[in-house]
Parts: structure tokens; sequence; C-alpha cells
């Protein structure tokens, strides 16, 4: 017993029971009730990467996010949407709750889509920035989650189902299922539940 | 009425170290018939290896091609006279150091480029007062007082002039007295002098003849010399001479220049108006094949437009960049920004934006930078600015840049439109914008640019349809009903098929 404390006070152990104290930053409420619960610090982690994996568009995505999305626009700060994986339907948007001239999206691939993601993270004047990168590893996943850091701007990046498997300094990674549904797979300064968590009342 | 004269000792060499990319290497300005070229000015690393005006080019060459030994003696060969300002920098230990390997770089005195730097310089003192005038030879004088208000007082003022022409890389000498004359003559002997009324005839009198602008009274050329072999040393023994006398002996020419300096009697000086547009020329000895080598003289000529653009207190909208190609048409890029700005930093870094997209179709010979209309331009004090009027300055700087390096094209808002058709309402942009917000059918937060044929990969229809059927007057007549769909892997897609027809077309997705 003696020994499993004296660990404890080297701090060699992590509890993860312990959860709740996030590093730093403070969480934002994604406006979904039982995800908020779970996720450290009760909401998605501000100035930091969040990665979203999902087979395709049509997941379930913009159900998720637009709780978050509809009140920063409301509040009047910008957000901007880096190589979306459609044209984005703007009376859906609105019919969600968006405000529409606070939303920019960028028609962009490649190369340009990384730069446009990384500028608008280090401006630090945007609200959220939402990219679809399905080509950036986890060499470019880390300059995006520093430029976030350094611009202290809440971002997603969304990914391919075929990046699971690999390693990512995203703090926090969810996994989109079936639509409406999610995994949390990783979730820094939390316990990652092993159940799937369904969210929205559909699109 | 207060007037600074400003002098540049070395505008010509420095004018043509600006256009350098290493002020620092050694670098002379050569004049003369080509068969006797000689040294007209030198910048410090040359004048360390022992380069001095007047010598022959080949000379000069020569020093830097020699060897060791013949550099630690050079200071030994130097007339005597000299050595009082050649000592410190020619001694043999730092003649060797900076070595013989580097070669002197030279250019031709060109007279019309020195005038060229002058007026550009008067346009960057135009910033400071409306009355600059380039009547003095190698000097501008230009009149404060008014400005002191504003700009004032003068020690700061003073400061910032030689900050600013620091940094622009030219020496400079200056001087301020209650008139240009008497602050143009002061100049010759004086830097950071600063006289009124009550102090300038002692600050006169103890100047001496030769350095008192007399040589330019063009009436009689032997004035100078005539007061000379009379005994007279100083100006102040002049002014004390009865006038009727000194004018009949010298006549009408010195009396005058003598009443200017005291400003007795008024000078009528032409004074300098820029020019409203802006283009400047940066020619390259030799072609450059790729965008990296055009970094320095684009930084170079912003900069130029930054000072051009300050002392016309406005900014630009648009500027153009022209490069003359070794072989083929000259390539233009136009570069267009969303505010009128005139900082050269922000300017740069637009441009480089622009400059990463495009192409150098050859090896190019001259750039020149043309901004043929300015913009009244409102500075915003960045620290003023709080929450979220910050934010927006924020915003729209990143706005620029993104624009600037993805094109107007790629960065889109997001506007809705009042218009059935899915394809006219979100692509096309067709229709009045919608006003109020109106609960509509749900529709999809993901639209394709084109519906896709798709078959098989509809497992369940969720909901619908929802007949579309508009467009008959423009010719995009469309009849179709949509549903919202399951698709195979249990995505929500939103899906339409014509009625009385086969096939399924994909067209959305539920996000």
């Amino acid at each position: 017993m003696s020994s499993l404390e004296s660990l404890l006070d080297s701090r060699q152990v992590w509890r993860a029971q312990a959860g709740g104290v996030s590093d730093g930053g403070e969480a934002i409420a994604s406006g979904h009730a039982e995800l908020d619960e779970l996720l450290p610090g009760g909401g998605w982690p501000s100035a930091a990467i969040s990665e979203l994996l999902s087979s395709g568009a049509g997941n379930g995505e913009l159900a998720l996010l637009w709780p978050l999305l509809s009140r920063m626009t409301r509040e009047g700060r910008p957000v901007v949407l880096v190589s979306p994986p459609g044209v984005p339907y703007p009376a859906a948007w609105r019919q969600a709750g968006v405000a529409l001239e606070q939303c920019h999206w960028l028609d962009v691939q490649g190369r340009e889509a990384l730069w446009a993601t990384e500028q608008c993270l280090r401006a630090g004047c945007c609200a959220v920035v939402v990219a679809w990168l399905p080509q950036a590893d986890s060499r470019l996943m880390r300059r995006l989650q520093v430029a976030a850091a350094s611009g202290n701007t809440l971002a997603f990046v969304h990914r391919p189902l075929a990046k699971v498997s690999e390693a990512s300094p995203a703090p926090l990674r969810i996994r989109l299922h079936r639509h409406a549904e999610l995994e949390i797979l990783k979730c820094r300064g939390g316990f990652a539940p092993a159940r799937r968590i369904a969210f929205g009342a559909g699109a | 009425m207060r007037w600074v004269c400003l002098l540049f000792p070395r505008l010509a060499l420095e004018g043509a170290l600006r256009r350098r990319p290493d002020p620092e290497a050694p670098f002379a300005l050569i004049d003369g018939p080509v068969q006797r070229q000689c040294i007209r000015a030198a910048n410090r690393a040359a004048r360390k290896q022992g380069v001095k005006p007047g010598q022959a080019l080949g000379f000069a060459e020569a020093l830097f091609n020699a060897p060791e030994h013949v550099q630690v003696n050079a200071p030994l060969s130097k007339a005597p006279g000299h050595a009082h300002f050649n000592a410190p920098d020619a001694a043999p230990d730092r003649g060797s150091r900076s070595g013989s390997s580097q070669r002197l770089e030279t250019a031709l005195f060109d007279v019309e480029s020195v005038e060229r730097w002058r007026r550009r310089l008067a346009t960057w003192a135009y910033g400071f007062s409306a009355q600059v005038s380039l009547h003095y030879p190698h000097a501008l004088v230009f009149e404060v007082a008014s400005s002191l208000d504003l700009l004032g007082p003068w020690p700061r003022l003073e400061t910032r002039l030689r900050a600013e022409l620091t940094a622009l890389g030219f020496s400079h000498r200056l001087v301020i007295a209650p008139n240009p004359a008497a602050a143009r003559v002061l100049v010759n002997v004086h830097d950071g002098l600063a006289v009124d009324d009550t102090g300038l005839e002692s600050a006169l009198a103890t100047l001496r003849l030769d350095r008192a602008g007399l040589a330019s009274i063009d009436a009689d050329r032997d004035i100078l010399q005539t007061l000379n072999r009379s005994g007279f040393q100083r100006l102040g023994e002049l002014f004390a001479l009865p006038r009727n006398a000194l004018a009949r002996r010298f006549g009408g020419g010195l009396m005058r220049h003598l009443a200017e300096l005291r400003g007795e009697w008024p000078l009528a000086l032409d004074y300098h108006r820029p020019t409203p547009r802006f283009s400047r020329t940066f020619e390259f000895d030799q072609p450059v094949h790729a965008i990296a080598g055009l970094a320095f003289p684009l930084k170079r000529l912003l900069q130029e437009l930054g000072v051009f653009l300050m002392g016309q207190d406005a900014g630009v909208e648009r500027f153009c960049l022209t490069f003359e190609l070794e072989d083929g048409p000259p390539q233009r890029v136009e570069i267009g920004l969303i505010s009128v700005q005139r900082d050269p930093d922000t300017l740069l870094e637009l441009t480089r934006a622009h400059l990463e997209r495009m192409r150098l179709a050859g090896p190019v010979m001259t750039l020149t930078l043309s901004a043929p209309r300015l913009a009244g331009y409102a500075p915003t004090r960045r620290e003023l600015l709080e929450g979220p009027a910050r934010q927006a300055q924020a915003w729209a700087a990143l706005h620029q840049r993104l624009v600037a390096r993805l094109g107007q094209p790629a960065l889109k808002p997001l506007v809705e439109h009042r218009e059935h058709r899915p394809e006219a309402a979100v692509l096309n942009g067709a229709g009045p914008r919608a006003r109020e917000a109106s609960i509509g059918p749900p529709r999809p937060g993901w639209l394709a640019s084109v519906p896709q044929r798709c078959d098989g990969d509809v497992v369940q229809l969720l909901a619908g349809p929802e007949r579309i059927e508009s467009g008959w007057w423009d010719g995009g007549d469309i009849r179709r009903d949509y549903y919202l769909a399951q698709w195979a892997d249990g995505r929500h897609a939103w899906v339409w098929c014509e009625p009385e027809r086969q096939g399924w077309y994909l067209h959305g997705w539920f996000g």
C-alpha cells in the first residue's frame, strides 16, 4: 500500500477517475448535454484540435457541431469551413440557427487547404475553424495543433476512418458511427468511455 | 518661419547602394572617360581596403586582388594628409581580416539618378512640409514652422527625420534656421544646429567665407578670391562693413546674398510638387529565373512605395508589378487589396502571397512597381482598439491574406436566396436574398455540386417525397421528388427521382 502511495506521490501513476482536471485551457460547451458530461472540463477543448473520424459526409457531423457554430456566430464571431465535403446549403444552416453572415467557407484543396487552415488557426480571430483534411498526416496534425494553441482557436479536423489507427496529437479524437452516434477514442485529461453516445435528434 | 536644410553628402553612393543586395560588400561609383575611369565614391568596405576617391579604377581593383602583404603595407604608402581620416579604417589587422577574396563591385556615376533620388527624398519630406524646395544642389530645404504644432517640438521632429533617413540608408546633416539661405550655408559646417532669429547673426558671423556660398554668386566669380586677398576671413567681418561701400566694390550680387542670409531679402524658391502616381523600376545585373530572387528588390520597391505614400498621406488599393522578360512580352501582375494599405511589411506579405501563385514565363530583366492611382488612407491605431473592433481588424487582415494567396473566388460567404431549385439557390446564387427567416422543409447541410446517379446505395427512404418543380421560365426547368434516404452504411442522404421515370440521384448529405 505504501509503495502504491509513493508511486502516486511521484506522479508516475495516472488515475483515470481523477478526471476533470484539464490542462490549462478551458472547455467550450458542445451543446449536447450527454457529451458535455463525458468530456473533460465539460465541452470541446479550446485552443486545440478535435479530430473527427468518419466514413464521409452524412454521419451527423453537422448535427454535432451546429449547436456550437450557431452559438458562436450569433455572438458575432466568424467561423471558417475549409474544403468542406460539399457546398454548404445556406437554408439548412440558417434553420440550424447559424448566423450566415459570420459563416465563410474556403473552396480549396490539397496543400492550399492545409495552409489556409493553419493561417486561420494562427490568426486567432476565428471562433471555430472546421477543416476537412484527408491529406493530413500526424506531422501536419501536430503543426495544426501548435497553430491552434498559439492562436487560441477551437478547431475541428475531419479525417477518414483509415486514420483511426494512426497516432494523432489531437487531445480529443471522436469517431462518428452511423448517423448521430459517436465514440470517443481519446480524450486528454479524461477517461474515454467505451460505449457509443447518441447525440442530436436526426439532422 | 523656420527652415530645415538637409544635406546629403553621399547621395550618389547611397542611392546606388540601396539597389544592391548587400550594402556592406565593397562597392564604388566610378566616373570619367572609358579609358581613364576613376573612383568617385566608395563605401566603407571598399575604403577599408584603401580605395579612395580619385584613384584610377585599375588601381582600386588591384587593391582587392593583391596578396596580403601588400594590404599590410598599404597604410604606409598613404599621403600624410589623409592619415587621420584613413588610419582607423586601414589598420593592418582589419585589412587582412576582411580578406582580399571579395571583389570590388562598381557602377557608373549617374547625375540623373542622383537627381532622381533627390526628388524622391523631396517627396518624402513633403510628408512633413508643404514647402519643399530642391533649389540647392545636394540638399533639400523645407519649411517646418507650420508643421511644428503637429509634429513638434523641434527635437522630436529632428529625431524622427534622422531615424527615417537612417532607415532609408542616407547619411545626412541637418540644420534649422530662420531662412533657407542661412540654413543652407550653416549646414556646410554644422550638424544638428538650431538657430533662431536672435542667434542667426552670430552663427553666420563665425562662418568662414569659403563655406558661405559666395561661390554661387554668378555676377563675379572672383568675389571670394578678392575678399580673401583683402584679408577677410569670416562672414562677420563683411557684416561689419558699411553697406554702400561693399555694394560699390562688389556689386549687388554679394549684397543680395548677404541680405538673403540675414533674412532681409525674401527668397523665392520653386517648391517641389510630388506626382500623384508611383512607378519605380529595378534593373537586374543578371536575369532572375526564380521568384525567390525577386524578394529583395520587391522589398526595396515596396519600402519606397511606403515612403512615397507616407509623403502623400495616401494609400493604395491596387498596384501592378511588371516583369520585363529576357525573351517575350512583359508579364504583369495586378495586385488588388481589399482595403487601402500603405504599410510596406503588409504590402510585402500580400505581394508574396500573390507571387507564390504565379509562374515566371522567362528570365526577368527588370521589375517595375507602379501604382497609377492612390486612395485616401485613414490609419487605424491598433493599441486603441479593444474587443470586437480589434477582432474585426484581425479578421480583415486574415481575410486579406487568404484572398491574396487563394484568390477572391475561393473564400465564399453563405448567402440564402429565395429560390426553390437547389442548384440555382446554392450554386448560382439566383433569386433575391431571403429576408426573414422562414421555416421550410428540411434541407441537407451539404449539397453535391452535381447530382450523381446512385441506384444501388439507397437502403430505405426515411422521409418524403417533396416535390420541387420550378424554373420553366428560364430554361432551368426541373421536376423532381426529393427524399431523405438512408445510405447503405447508415448515413443520411438527400436523393431525388423524377416522377414517372427510373433512377435515383444523390444530391446532398444530411451532416
